[in-house]
């Protein structure tokens, strides 16, 4: 039986939703981010199964994971430190104290 | 048609994307939920070995699983006391949880439904790419060439470091 | 030529004005005074020498066996917009602005002279002499332009200096609302003059004027034939030109700037007002005549302009009681008499008696220049010695002020055409030419006239004899109300000396034979007096003035009931036949509250009111849904994946 574009789909499909799930439930703000890298992995392997069955010769969605790999290491090194700042100042990082951001 | 041993591989790795994914987002402990990330990543590395992609595998496991997993773990030391588990969550709450990422799957699939010709495309032939050709692409300005973003993306990544360090400085 | 001298010419009056309006308000007043009146001095000096050497030189560039060249100087190109639309700036030579180079500096040295005394320890002493000198610049940068548009820049100069100069006194509304008025109208004016010039270059491809006045034919041929509702179209750009010197020279119906231009500073009304910037106009036509030639409608247009105007003025002036508003409404008429002059100089494109009307005007643009700003200069004598502008607060001062006295009679003289004073030689030579083209006009001219003679020497004797007031007793009732009050006195030195000098030149300057020096053509012209019309116009001004004699030598009832007997006709005359009341209708209750303020109304109500109610509907839905902005997170989380999921569909069900 053949290995179709389908069944790497799926499991990336279940990360996605697995990480939706956990973003949308999880009051902690690490496990919240923890969540959204669940999302970008799910993203970035999208991207790469495109690349390798759809376009074997080139590399856009090989580049695309790349970038998004630094952008989400970039992006994950500034929450933390946002959170951490947070915890300073509260003692807390459950997201639904923050709640002071607001019109 | 694919070797046994190649489907075995697949389904390891499918399986384990599934169960680690499931369990990051429900185990209680926070620092399990690092763990299991950890070993999705893992998974996903694999996933691209399997696909040929060697080196984007070796970037996943050294930056994702080296390096963020690295950060959440010190993270949550910092801010969690030993034995903080989070609370049992209200079943209202978990359904509309499920209800969201259901809806987001199903809207996927029905995305991915409407180009059902490719979706069983069988493994097509690929040479590696080499780490010239790699580095050719990543440092060139030509066509599907990436020197513009890489430039960017090293940018983004001081005014990151910047502003980590300012922010999470000690005032 | 060398170039220094014309550059000098128009550098020094704008240097001056640059420096005393800089640096002037730390200097004392003598100091600035000193200096504006030195700089004017170099400047008459240095444009003597100029006119001189073009009239007497006998340098083949200024004349050619006995016709004269004209001769440009210089010429710089200055914006280039096509090819060959360039507007340039330069200085040009020929018989008439040499003899305005002799006329400016002449009348604006006398006034700098005549306004250290009389501008004595006013507040704004410098910015007064800074202004003068800005003046000047322009207004002899306006008769030097080489191309219309460098006089069109220069004409709009002079206009803002007028500007400045009438709301001196801007402490004064009246003053500020005159400034305005006169820039307004002007302005207005200009319009035309600017669509003129549009017009004219449009089809002639060039703005200089020697080409076109060279050339008149070629002009002609450029035009092609061109018609606009019923004219050529050279006639409208002609008329449409002369519409800015109807502003700029008080025709009828765009006057009533200058009136309340008198609000000004006695001598700048006698500089700006009377002598030089308000013949513009006249000097404006004169310099395109070749082309007004050309058009019959556009002579007869100018004609018939100045002849209404001519009249309309001096009737107003017979009953005006300011002494400032009789010389400016005579002025009014005086230019008229040029304008006039230029209409009938010629018929069929063919100059009359050799342009006789041409060089006329000329001729009186020269000597009433000289007597109208002496006329001006001994108001301001007057007014200076009983501060006051009414002639009732006056009568009998010839005792008090005999240099005044005897000079204004020589302006009165002049300006009425009594032998052998200079109004009679030019007024002379534009009735004969009056005549010459049709017997209508110099009739018509010569009631005007006599008009003339009799008003003027209204005012004289008004002024000088009529009533004996106790000046005695009103200063002693001023004294005893605590205020400052003298008798009349003569007016000082500075004062004095230019009303001497220019009533000489009111004497003396008809004996010129101007025909040597201005025609239309360079040629020389040979002045005949022609004895018919001299002697009838000379009878028709003595009887006048016996007539104003016989009302107004002694105080007595004969002025009040002559005025009983036709009052709707006087008091008409006294509100100048409501003309700013007519303009006031139009604007206040026609454009104002007829266009106005229903564009008002609109762009308060409509447009306004659109934004406004953009601001008001979005500031309104901020408040209803800010509470979507809870600071919950996870809220945010929900809205953006409903959102996300939506479009995601959206999206495909449109591919689909």
């Amino acid at each position: 039986m053949d290995i179709t574009l389908i069944w790497y789909l799926v499991p990336a499909l279940v990360m996605f939703c697995c990480g939706v799930y956990g973003f949308l439930t999880r009051r902690n703000m690490i496990a919240m981010l923890i969540s959204l890298e669940l999302m970008l992995n799910a993203v970035d392997i999208n991207f790469v199964v495109f690349n390798r069955y759809l376009y074997p010769g080139s590399m856009e969605g090989w580049m695309f994971t790349l970038f998004g790999i630094a952008i989400a290491a970039a992006e994950t090194a500034l929450a933390i430190a946002i959170i951490i700042n947070l915890f300073r100042v509260s003692k807390n990082i459950d997201v639904r104290d923050a709640t002071k951001m607001k019109y | 048609m694919e070797s046994v041993g190649s489907t075995i591989c697949y389904w390891i790795i499918a399986l384990a994307i599934v169960i680690f994914s499931v369990l990051t987002v429900t185990t209680r402990k926070i620092l399990r939920a690092a763990t299991y990330l950890l070993f999705t990543l893992f998974a996903t590395a694999a996933l691209y070995f399997k696909l040929d992609y060697e080196f984007l595998g070796s970037v996943q496991i050294a930056v994702y699983a080296g390096g963020i997993v690295v950060l959440f773990v010190f993270s949550i030391l910092l801010t969690t006391r030993p034995g903080d588990n989070s609370e049992q969550l209200a079943s209202r709450k978990k359904l509309l949880g499920l209800l969201g990422a259901i809806a987001v799957g199903g809207a996927t699939a029905w995305a991915l439904c409407s180009r059902c010709a490719d979706l069983f495309t069988s493994l097509p032939f690929m040479s590696n790419p080499t780490m010239h050709e790699i580095g050719e692409a990543m440092l060139g300005s030509g066509y599907q060439q990436y020197l513009l973003p890489f430039e960017a993306v090293s940018v983004l990544l001081l005014a990151c470091i910047i502003g980590g360090v300012v922010i999470a400085r000690k005032r | 030529m060398d170039i220094t001298i014309p550059i000098l010419i128009l550098a020094i009056p704008l240097f001056m004005f640059l420096f005393l309006g800089l640096v002037g308000v730390k200097m004392s007043h003598k100091l600035a005074g000193a200096l504006g009146t030195l700089g004017m001095g170099t400047v008459l000096v240095l444009s003597y020498y100029t006119a001189f050497t073009y009239y007497f030189s006998g340098n083949p560039d200024f004349v050619d066996g006995t016709t004269r060249l004209q001769y440009v100087v210089f010429d710089q190109t200055w914006l280039q917009f096509t090819d060959f639309l360039a507007i340039k700036l330069g200085f040009l030579l020929d018989p008439i602005s040499a003899m305005m180079l002799i006329v400016i500096p002449t009348i604006s040295f006398m006034v700098h002279v005549y306004s250290l005394g009389y501008m004595k320890g006013e507040k704004g002493f410098q910015r007064y002499y800074a202004f003068l000198s800005l003046f000047s610049f322009s207004m002899l940068g306006l008769v030097v332009a080489t191309n219309i548009f460098q006089m069109y820049i220069f004409w709009e100069l002079v206009g803002a200096s007028s500007f400045l100069l009438i709301g001196f006194f801007y402490t004064l509304p009246s003053a500020v609302s005159a400034c305005k008025k006169a820039f307004i109208v002007t302005r207005f004016a200009d319009l035309g003059f600017l669509l003129g010039i549009l017009v004219l270059s449009f089809y002639t491809k060039q703005l200089d004027f020697l080409p076109m006045t060279q050339n008149p034919q070629g002009v002609l041929a450029s035009f092609g034939g061109a018609t606009f509702m019923g004219a050529s179209v050279l006639t409208w750009a002609l008329v449409l030109i002369f519409t800015g010197g109807m502003g700029k020279s008080a025709m009828l119906p765009l006057h009533i700037w200058l009136p309340d231009a008198m609000e000004g500073p006695t001598p700048v009304s006698a500089l700006i007002h009377a002598a030089t910037m308000v013949v513009a106009g006249v000097y404006l036509v004169a310099r395109l005549f070749p082309l007004y030639m050309l058009e019959d409608a556009a002579l007869t247009f100018i004609t018939v302009v100045g002849a209404v105007t001519a009249f309309y003025a001096a009737v107003v002036a017979c009953t005006q009681i300011d002494i400032k508003r009789i010389l400016a409404f005579s002025t009014i008429s005086q230019i008229a008499f040029m304008m006039v002059s230029l209409g009938v100089a010629s018929r069929d494109n063919v100059a009359i008696h050799e342009g006789l009307g041409y060089m006329a005007s000329m001729f009186h643009l020269f000597t009433h220049a000289m007597f109208k700003a002496l006329l001006f200069l001994g108001a301001g004598a007057l007014i200076h010695a009983v501060h006051s502008n009414i002639y009732t607060a006056m009568g009998g001062l010839r005792k008090y002020m005999p240099v005044t006295h005897i000079t204004f009679l020589i302006g009165c003289l002049a300006i009425a055409g009594i032998f052998p004073f200079a109004g009679f030689w030019s007024k002379d030579e534009i009735l004969t030419a009056c005549f010459a083209n049709h017997w209508f006009w110099g009739a018509w001219m010569m009631m005007v006239a006599a008009m003339t003679a009799f008003y003027m020497f209204r005012m004289y004797f008004l002024v000088f004899w009529w009533d004996n007031p106790d000046y005695e007793a009103r200063v002693r009732e001023a004294e005893a109300h605590g205020h400052h009050a003298s008798l009349p006195h003569e007016a000082p030195l500075p004062m004095a000396l230019p009303l001497i000098f220019l009533a000489i030149v009111s004497t003396v300057c008809g004996f010129i034979s101007f025909g040597k020096f201005v025609t239309f053509d360079g040629h020389e012209y040979i002045i005949h007096i022609d004895i018919k019309v001299a002697a009838a116009s000379m009878g028709i001004a003595i009887l006048s003035i016996l007539f104003a004699g016989w009302l107004y030598l002694k105080k007595n009832d004969k002025p009040t009931r002559m005025a009983d007997s036709c009052r709707w006709l006087w008091t008409a005359a006294l509100h100048r036949f409501y003309w700013d009341e007519i303009y006031l209708f139009i604007t206040r209750r026609i454009i104002f509250d007829g266009i106005c303020k229903p564009i008002a109304w609109f762009d308060r109500h409509i447009i306004d009111g659109t934004m406004d109610g953009f601001a008001y509907v979005t500031n309104k839905a901020s408040y209803a849904i800010k509470g979507l902005q809870s600071g919950k997170v996870q809220m945010y989380i929900w809205w953006y994946l409903i959102g996300a999921v939506v479009l995601g569909l959206v999206t495909a069900v449109c591919i689909l």
